[in-house]
């Protein structure tokens, strides 16, 4: 059974570094570049960080991915009650590297890193998250991670769309 | 068990195979369940455990000593008691921690597969184009 669930999802994996570091790996069948390119264009971005599909709205999405750049992400469907999503990117070194800060949650926010290691065409990810305190990260696996994981199983309707396009 | 509880199951083993074996050794015994129970109701001093469960201190205090071990019960004396509470180590809520976000980024990423294929298709047909 257990060989089973693997290969229906054999490839994000999620552990615990710490109290206060969680590290995501998954391997693309592209190169380097092609999922850069994917997570530093917004028009990209937005086709697959927010899945439609999930109910959530993105109803503005501005990224400027080089280091120092800002990015603001925005979301819901009522205009009197916007969610923002917002920080910085640290360093940013194309196909290899994109570091940011979140900050919409203050002093409790987290910094994300992702690298990219191309072999044989494939792309290595890992996502590291590092969050200020033991609390903040508890904190990131109840909010709003929560909600959008329960609506996930209608993601398969969007792929279907992108891919006939 | 359902299937997505066998996979992060396999991850505590793999990840945390101390604290997870201490956990497992821990709640093999009913007493130690026991006292888990009357803990999540409210903190406790091992004379009250004691009393409770009609045990001798020194017994009381080993089976708080084991749960201690496996983060499951913290201990701290204030004065000439020592007071028990439910401790850090929640295996439960560390499996459903790592579940949900797992959810979510494996969601993502089969969204950015998504995209990827077709900046890939893109890619070929203007290298056919390019060929012509």
């Amino acid at each position: 059974m257990a060989a089973r669930n693997e290969s229906e999802s054999p490839r994000t994996t999620v552990k615990k570094k710490s109290d206060r570091e969680v590290v995501v790996t998954r391997t693309f069948d592209a190169p380097a570049r092609l999922v850069f390119e994917a997570w530093s264009k917004p028009e990209l971005f937005k086709k697959w960080w927010v899945p439609r599909s999930m109910g959530m709205t993105l109803r503005s999405c501005e990224m400027d991915v080089r280091t120092g750049g800002t990015y603001r992400l925005v979301f819901g469907d009522d205009p009197a009650n916007p969610m923002a999503f917002f920080g910085k990117y640290l360093e940013v070194v194309p196909n290899q590297r994109i570091v940011w800060t979140n900050e919409e949650s203050g002093d409790a926010g987290s910094v994300t890193t992702v690298t990219l290691e191309e072999r044989d065409g494939k792309t290595l990810l890992v996502l590291s998250e590092l969050y200020p305190t033991k609390e903040a990260l508890d904190e990131a696996g109840t909010g709003a991670q929560d909600a959008l994981g329960e609506t996930f199983g209608q993601l398969d309707e969007l792929l279907a769309e992108l891919s006939a396009r | 068990m359902a299937a997505a509880d066998c996979r992060i199951l396999n991850h505590m083993v793999q990840c945390y195979p101390t604290q997870f074996n201490a956990s497992f050794a821990a709640l093999a015994d009913a007493t130690r369940r026991g006292v888990l129970d009357q803990l999540a109701r409210g903190d406790a001093s091992i004379t009250d455990l004691a009393d409770k469960f009609e045990m001798t201190l020194t017994g009381m205090k080993k089976h708080v000593g084991v749960l201690e071990l496996a983060g499951l019960v913290t201990t701290e004396k204030i004065g000439r008691v020592r007071t028990c509470r439910i401790g850090p180590c929640r295996l439960e809520e560390e499996m459903e921690w790592i579940a949900r976000y797992r959810r979510v980024w494996d969601a993502r990423f089969e969204a950015l597969d998504g995209v990827i294929d077709e900046l890939k298709r893109q890619e070929k047909a203007r290298g056919r184009k390019k060929r012509k």
